[in-house]
């Protein structure tokens, strides 16, 4: 498999870590700070726990660990392994910024 | 670029020179002083089964067999039936021999790949005694238990007789050959590269590709499993482009080679074809020799990373299934034709041609042009085909119309065959060699590696490619185009097209042209009979196991390739799969279609592991780190432990210490009363910077950073986002924007992906940069009492280090004398006075020399891992043992540094109601109640008079270690409700190494509870 880093171009697949899904935003504390701590939990184990199990194309994380480091968010196909695109992921977790790659 | 040379393999020697050489031609009783690849002026000697035997170098162990008239070569899997050479290529499931002896012996080596060379011995396998005399060949009379299903019909019972008796035994009478089991002598290697167009296979199709690929300038790699590049022209007459097909081949292989953007590999099978565009492939780069030449590899793996493929495979012949079918000299036609034309080999005198299509007549034009005789031409259609009339006419050919009924012959090979026509009636045919072709299956498997289903083309009766995946395109034979003009047309319009879509803008020049030939089959697959007729030769399944599968029910072609093994031996089925599933068609009344394939799997012929592992085995199976003090450590003699992929001292034994635990308790001491010296590079190190470090720390750390003072160090805990504990270190403060954070040895990787992601994913909007230093700082720990003194001697004398001028948990930068700057931490891991001190690594060795020289006056000790194991346990200190991936901040004793002024990862998931719950195990000390008692990690802790169990189970022991302070053995555990039980005394029960007894849980501070002797 090779992956298309944006930074080191076309790499094989052993330089990189996968990590799972790119499309939890983890919840922002200070934001949710006047909910309820059941909500505020509630929130968080959504984050980190639930995550589809696409059969087809989804969002992920990729690691260039290998290379430059970088958190890339991939769009790939999950059934042909098919690589739509590659993007760096500057802020695709946080609360309130857009995705990259959408 | 290749070895290949244009002249010496194709060179044609007149039969007259061979003579001259002084090798007696009568050695080789079936070689034809006709043409051949084979160069006689080079005789080799080889033996098989102990027989000396001549060939030529061009040959291949199979076809020097065949030109020494040997026709018998193996005996069966199942039934140990005699068996001979069946092709002339990679399919071959028969002629399996072990190659080479002692640590070089390997068994189940294709007879047919195997190129011959000088002084090459080669044994059958799989019989005893001998190969004519094998004593299993009565698995035949009890071939009525060996059927479809056996093992799961006939050893049943008793079932504890399975294991000790059935298995045994079914194993010693059925099998292959015997592994060498020594170590392999020699070297794998791993290799890359990379081009635009991969041409797989060098047959008409395959180089029409490449040479349009090459000329339009595309990067283009040709790989060829064979030795020669050609493919079926190096075994068929023909013209291309009004030359003769070989020396059309001689002058398109030289273009090749003259093309610089053009590699040509032969000896290279590719066996896999994998997501991205990237291919494996197996060179084969000394088994054509004796033992490979000193610094070379025997086989090289490699990984081709293509843009587009061209794969022109070609085609596999297959048999027809007849009783008798796999009596030693019964041959496939296109491989009687290849021994004949290829190495001037007769495998028969009198041969007989089976045949239901056009292409098996070509055999029947070879022998006749070899001056052989032909027996008769069996074909079911009833007449030659009408280019084929001529023949007939002028040799007056016996031609019946009907099949192949029965073989005779003993184990030395065919004496003749039974021909039954059509009306029942059934003639003898004396022959000492069948050939035989049941028509021709493209070879489609590496287009369905990505799991594409071929294709049903009636017209030729095979399954073609139904696609292919993506960039790669099926070309000639193997895409079903049998014809030489079609083959040259579609190679080259694939490779054309391949090189325009890889942006090649040169000109591909035009198709080579051929007249076109007619193909035509009519499909038979099965002789019904009495005898055993052959589907799978290399797993003995016959066409009467198939219908019984049907029978009991096993109709799908996974389940009939499962429950009779069919397909599933080293050559995967390349002969018998769609015979097997075209009986089990007719036995279910489906059409081949419906009936379908079995999946295909890379990889596509047998790698061995070697090949895989490449240069990854023993010392080298993953890199090595070492510490800056390695040498050094080395030349005192340390024992060295690993951890992960470094090497570390784990302690310095001395002379006249009997055991480990002598040297390391003698460390402890050292340390404890005077001081002593740990390299501690392998240790995580992250630089921090930026102006919003300290904000960015807060948030992946527990505890709080930005409120640490610049030139202070703090113990900083990070949890994983669910809330459980992922590491632990020193985090100190260089400057206002500056900090360093430290790892532990095993979490270094793991933690720095960690903070890049809250970095870049998490909290972008932070000014904070981060720098693996890991292998940029050589770190030691110094530590025990007379530690300031030491360092005084090698500090520069203005540098303060008293405890107003260099307090507990304080950092800065200190001038060395002679002028190097260090970093000094004055943190402490052992319970003592002690600082780190951190240099540039290329300082690390000449820093450990330099500790030695200032702590002589103190007696300084070198200290490993063990002796630092030790007083970590004796102080308390939490190690990977407790960090074990379900502990909380709280289980550890450290849920009072778990801030509540901020958010940081793990924050809310940590105070779920499970984790924070009374009852969990958290870290205690355990000290068995009978002092002179070894304590053992793993062992369970349960209530004192309680019955062990999973109900009474409470926890267990992590880390032990024999206390030289406390004369003990003492340790840390993980206990329920720990820290209210302290005084307690508990059961430790340790059923692995049945040990039952008593002891006490503690505080886990064994050692200075009151943390004096650092503060000191």
């Amino acid at each position: 498999m090779r992956i298309a880093c944006p930074f080191c171009g076309e790499r094989e697949n052993g330089e990189f870590t996968y990590l799972g899904d790119a499309s939890p935003k983890r919840p922002n504390f200070a934001a949710d700070g006047g909910e309820s701590p059941e909500r505020v939990e509630d929130a968080f184990y959504d984050y980190v726990y639930l995550r589809d199990n696409v059969a087809g194309v989804m969002h992920e994380y990729w690691y260039h660990g290998g290379g430059c480091r970088s958190w890339l968010v991939a769009q790939r196909n999950t059934v042909t392994h098919e690589f739509i695109s590659v993007t760096a992921a500057p802020g695709a977790g946080a609360a309130q910024a857009p995705r990259t790659g959408e | 670029m290749s070895g290949y040379s244009q002249s010496e393999p194709l060179a044609r020697t007149a039969p007259m020179e061979a003579n001259r050489t002084g090798v007696a031609p009568a050695s080789q009783s079936h070689r034809l002083h006709g043409e051949g690849l084979i160069d006689r002026r080079q005789p080799l000697q080889f033996s098989f089964d102990g027989k000396a035997m001549t060939g030529f170098a061009g040959d291949t162990l199979a076809s020097a067999l065949v030109a020494n008239g040997v026709k018998l070569v193996a005996r069966s899997f199942k039934y140990h039936r005699p068996r001979g050479i069946l092709t002339a290529g990679s399919e071959e499931p028969s002629a399996l021999v072990e190659m080479r002896t002692g640590a070089r012996r390997e068994p189940n080596t294709r007879a047919t790949t195997q190129e011959l060379y000088d002084g090459l011995v080669a044994n059958s396998q799989n019989r005893w005694p001998s190969l004519r005399r094998d004593f299993m060949s009565i698995n035949q009379l009890f071939a009525p238990i060996f059927v479809a299903g056996f093992y799961y019909k006939t050893f049943m019972w008793p079932a504890k007789f399975w294991e000790s008796i059935y298995e045994p035994m079914i194993r010693r009478a059925a099998g292959l050959g015997k592994s060498a089991e020594l170590p392999d002598p020699d070297h794998y290697d791993k290799a890359w590269a990379h081009c635009d167009v991969l041409v797989v296979g060098s047959g008409p199709t395959g180089l029409s590709a490449a040479l349009a690929a090459g000329r339009a300038g595309s990067r283009v790699i040709l790989v060829e499993e064979d030795t020669l590049f050609g493919g079926r022209l190096l075994s068929e007459g023909g013209e291309i482009d009004g030359l003769d097909a070989r020396e059309w081949l001689r002058r398109a292989t030289t273009e090749l080679a003259a093309l610089p953007n053009v590699r040509m590999m032969t000896r290279t099978a590719l066996f896999g074809v994998y997501d991205g565009g990237t291919h494996a492939a197996l060179e084969r780069v000394s088994d054509n020799v004796p033992m490979p030449d000193r610094h070379q590899v025997r086989q090289r793996l490699w990984r081709i990373v293509a843009r587009r493929s061209v794969v022109a495979a070609g085609a596999i012949e297959r048999p027809i299934v007849f009783p008798g079918n796999d009596r030693p000299g019964v041959m496939m036609a296109s491989a009687v034709r290849t021994y004949v034309n290829r190495f001037a080999a007769l495998p028969g005198k009198r041969v007989a041609v089976f045949t239901n299509n056009d292409d098996g007549w070509r055999t029947v034009e070879a022998i006749q042009r070899a001056g052989a005789n032909i027996a008769a031409v069996v074909d079911p259609r009833g007449e030659a085909p009408s280019q084929y009339s001529r023949l007939v006419d002028t040799y007056d050919l016996r031609v019946l119309a009907g099949v192949v009924s029965d073989v005779k012959g003993d184990v030395d090979g065919v004496s003749g065959v039974a021909v039954t026509d059509r009306n029942g009636r059934t003639q003898r045919i004396d022959t000492d060699c069948l050939a035989v072709s049941g028509g021709w299956n493209p070879n489609v498997g590496l287009s369905c590696f990505h799991r594409g289903k071929p294709v049903w083309r009636e017209d030729i009766a095979a399954f073609v490619p139904g696609g292919a995946p993506k960039g790669m395109a099926m070309a000639g034979a193997a895409n079903g185009e049998f014809s030489l003009a079609g083959c040259l047309r579609e190679g080259h319009n694939a490779g054309a097209n391949a090189a325009a879509e890889c942006g090649a803008a040169g000109k591909p020049g035009e198709a080579p042209k051929a007249d076109d030939e007619a193909y035509a089959i009519s499909p038979l697959w099965h002789v019904k009979g009495k005898g055993k007729a052959f589907v799978d030769f290399q797993h003995d399944v016959t066409a009467s196991d198939v219908t019984l599968a049907q029978r009991e029910g096993f109709e799908s072609v996974e389940h009939l390739k499962r429950y009779t093994t069919l397909g599933m031996a080293t050559d995967q089925g390349k002969t018998s799969n769609i015979n097997g599933l075209a009986i089990m068609a007719e036995a279910t009344g489906r059409t081949i279609p419906e009936t379908g394939t079995t999946i295909y799997r890379p990889p596509y012929a047998p790698v061995a592991i070697g090949a895989f592992a490449g240069h990854h085995r023993d010392e080298n199976f993953h890199a090595t780190r070492l510490t800056p003090s390695h040498h050094w450590a080395a030349r005192q003699g340390a024992v060295f432990v690993d951890t992960g992929l470094w090497k570390r001292a784990q302690w310095y034994p001395r002379a006249g210490e009997k055991d480990w635990l002598e040297s390391v308790t003698r460390e402890v001491k050292a340390v404890r009363n005077g001081v002593g010296f740990c390299d501690v590079s392998t240790l995580g190190k992250v630089d921090v910077r930026g102006a919003d470090a300290g904000t960015f720390l807060d948030r992946v750390y527990i505890n709080a950073f930005s409120s640490l003072a610049v030139g202070k160090a703090r113990y900083g805990l990070m949890l994983r986002e669910d809330g459980i504990v992922m590491d632990d270190g020193t985090t100190s403060r260089l400057a206002e924007d500056h900090y360093f954070l430290t790892t532990t040895t095993a979490k270094a990787g793991p933690v720095m992906q960690h903070l890049e992601f809250c970095r870049q994913v998490l909290f972008p909007e932070l000014d904070v940069q981060l720098t693996s230093a890991t292998d940029q700082w050589a770190q030691f720990s110094i530590a025990g009492p007379n530690t300031r003194k030491l360092l005084q001697a090698l500090v520069d004398p203005s540098e303060d280090l008293t405890n107003e001028g260099f307090p507990f948990m304080g950092v800065r930068e200190v001038k060395l004398r002679g002028g190097v700057t260090a970093r000094l931490f004055r943190i402490s891991f052992s319970g003592e006075m002690a600082f780190e001190i951190s240099v540039p690594a290329r300082y690390g060795a000449a820093m450990a020399e330099n500790l030695m020289i200032a702590g002589k006056p103190y007696g300084v000790t070198p200290y490993g891992t063990e002796a630092l194991g030790v007083m970590r346990i004796e102080k308390g200190h939490v190690a990977g043992p407790e960090l074990n991936g379900t502990t909380t901040a709280d289980d550890l004793g450290l849920g009072k540094m778990m801030s509540k002024k901020k958010d940081f990862i793990g924050r809310v998931m940590a105070g779920r109601e499970a984790l924070t719950a009374p009852n969990r195990q958290v870290v205690v000390g355990i000290k068995p109640v009978d002092r002179a008692r070894r304590l053992r990690s793993g062992a369970h802790v349960i209530p004192k008079g309680a019955t062990p169990g999973p109900q009474t189970d409470q926890g267990y022991v992590t880390s032990v270690c024999f206390s030289p302070m406390l004369e003990q053995w003492i340790g840390l555990g993980l206990v329920e409700r720990g820290r209210e039980r302290v005084g307690e005394i508990v059961r430790i029960h340790d059923p692995l190494r049945s040990e039952d007894y008593e002891a006490e849980i503690c505080s886990p501070v064994f050692y200075d509870p009151e943390g004096v002797r650092q503060r000191g």
